[in-house]
């Protein structure tokens, strides 16, 4: 793998964003909104609810981490479709660059733009509501980097997606962590589900995350066991979704997709 | 002209061949491109001449056949074999939402290039470009995003340089200009240009060697110069309509 390849592919979306500020404010705008609006939806119900239980880190805890997730995934897509809204893929297809080059561009400008939006949250959750991550210490990181895995899974595969069924396809991708969340058990343990969504849960890596959180912030010790199954499954899933990008951009290939690649054309 | 007959080719394909289903796109097609050689690669639309370059430029696979570009196999290392290459197309235009100079960087990076800024710095100024290099390229008119378009090509200084109707969208005057840049850069027999173009002149004036496609076939082959009058033809011109009709001849008999 050739790095100042894989610079060239970041450098590109740094100088797209340097250049415009509406692709910078989605990076921190949003989840600055989501946690303002969860932070006060979870001290009003700390005010209702009996002495004793806390919502703050058990729900606004659980919205930082799923927007972090959701914020990994469309950091690849966002970077990916650059490339389908300015038709480039001739451009950069028929050059050296290699196709792991190429997402590694898009999964390191995933990371840039993910933990900006991160140290957003991380920040305002902190100064306005009290809710301290760095409490937890090294503890988080796993979680984190579950989530993470995740994160770029479900791009890679988003990416694949649009590759191969076109631009039009857009609309699919956006939603994919809406469909997600509710196996995931973001805001409720897994066990509440019904058992067939319970057997969904055990295949979603996130869901090992945010029982582990859950966990944790109930004064428990880290479910390391869980997270390692979490850690495995999203490994397992990232390498599918790479094969899969890769399946689809050797289909692109042969069939020359790549080189005439647009809404009307892809079949 | 040609360097030498004798030296390695930059490009060599053999019996390239590409179908769509039913349609024989490109059918066993072999041709070399020699170091500081100009081939025109001419032919009605629908001819397989941009199917033929997408085969080259690796973002087409071949139904069949081989292609090697500086002796590199492209199906075995197509990163390798592509790295000694570049092209420009008007139907590839670079991202309209980087400016001049961020194109060349970046493209840059991809391609490599050592001391990338310095041989910007050369090409902005080579292409005229110099006082658009802040501007977004989809700012640009068409003849200028045509120069940042061969500006790129350039920027590797390539040993096999594909040009899809380079001069298209360029006044008379540039695309002398340019005719004479890239005519100086094969000249030091560095390099191999496959250039496609529906204008003849353009050709004659500046092909060593042109190949004639049509129906996905090579039909006819030779010096630009002389081939019309070894056909019957007032010039290239005329031998091109001659072609084509017979072709379209043919696709009504077929």
């Amino acid at each position: 793998m050739n790095l100042t390849r894989v610079a060239a592919i970041v450098l590109r979306q740094f100088f797209l964003m340097r250049g415009s500020p509406a692709r910078v404010f989605p990076l921190f705008a949003w989840v600055a909104i989501d946690i303002v609006l969860w932070g006060f939806i979870t001290r009003y119900l700390n005010s209702i609810a009996h002495a004793g239980f806390d919502f703050i880190p058990a729900l606004l805890g659980a919205v930082l981490l799923w927007d972090f997730l959701t914020r990994v995934m469309q950091g690849v897509t966002l970077a990916f479709f650059e490339d389908v809204w300015s038709r480039n893929f001739l451009n950069f297809f028929a050059t050296p660059l290699r196709i792991s080059e190429y997402l590694a561009g898009l999964v390191v400008t995933s990371i840039a733009t993910s933990l900006l939006g991160l140290l957003v949250m991380l920040a305002l959750a902190e100064i306005a509501f009290g809710l301290s991550f760095f409490a937890y210490g090294i503890a988080i990181a796993p979680f984190v980097f579950v989530l993470f895995l995740s994160g770029i899974a479900l791009g890679v595969f988003g990416s694949a997606l649009v590759l191969r069924l076109g631009p039009a396809s857009e609309w699919l991708i956006w939603p994919i962590p809406t469909f997600v969340s509710p196996f995931a058990g973001v805001f409720y343990p897994v066990s509440v589900l019904p058992l067939w969504m319970q057997a969904v849960s055990k295949i979603l890596p996130p869901s090992y995350v945010f029982e582990g959180m859950r966990a944790v912030v109930s004064g428990e010790p880290p479910p390391w066991g869980a997270l390692v199954i979490g850690a495995v499954l999203a490994a397992i899933y990232l390498a599918l979704a790479c094969a899969t990008f890769a399946g689809v951009y050797r289909h692109a290939i042969r069939t020359g997709l790549i080189a005439r690649y647009s809404a009307e054309t892809v079949s | 002209m040609p360097a030498s007959s004798s030296a390695s080719p930059v490009l060599a394909v053999e019996h390239l061949c590409k179908s769509f289903n039913a349609l024989r796109a490109v059918d066993d097609v072999t041709f070399q491109v020699g170091p500081g050689e100009i081939l025109g690669l001419v032919g009605p639309n629908g001819a397989g001449k941009t199917t033929t370059i997408n085969m080259i430029l690796g973002v087409l696979e071949p139904t069949a056949g081989r292609i090697e570009i500086e002796g590199v196999d492209l199906e075995a290392d197509r990163s390798r074999a592509l790295a000694r290459t570049n092209f420009a197309a008007v139907y590839a235009p670079l991202p309209g939402n980087l400016t001049v100079e961020q194109n060349l960087r970046v493209f840059g990076m991809v391609y490599t290039v050592d001391e990338l800024s310095s041989r910007i710095e050369e090409l902005l100024k080579t292409y005229d470009l110099t006082r658009y290099r802040a501007t977004k390229a989809g700012l640009l008119s068409s003849g200028e995003q045509t120069r940042l378009g061969l500006a790129k090509a350039m920027l590797n200084r390539p040993r096999l340089l594909l040009l899809d109707e380079p001069t298209a969208s360029i006044d008379p005057s540039s695309a002398r200009d340019i005719r004479a840049g890239i005519a100086a850069f094969v000249d030091n027999g560095h390099c191999g240009v496959l250039w496609t173009s529906h204008n003849m002149f353009e050709v004659q004036a500046v092909c060593d060697r042109v190949l004639f496609l049509s129906h996905g076939k090579i039909v006819l082959e030779g010096d630009p110069k002389t081939l019309p009058e070894a056909h019957g033809a007032a010039n290239l011109d005329d031998l091109f309509v001659a072609v084509a009709h017979e072709a379209l001849q043919e696709g009504r008999t077929r």
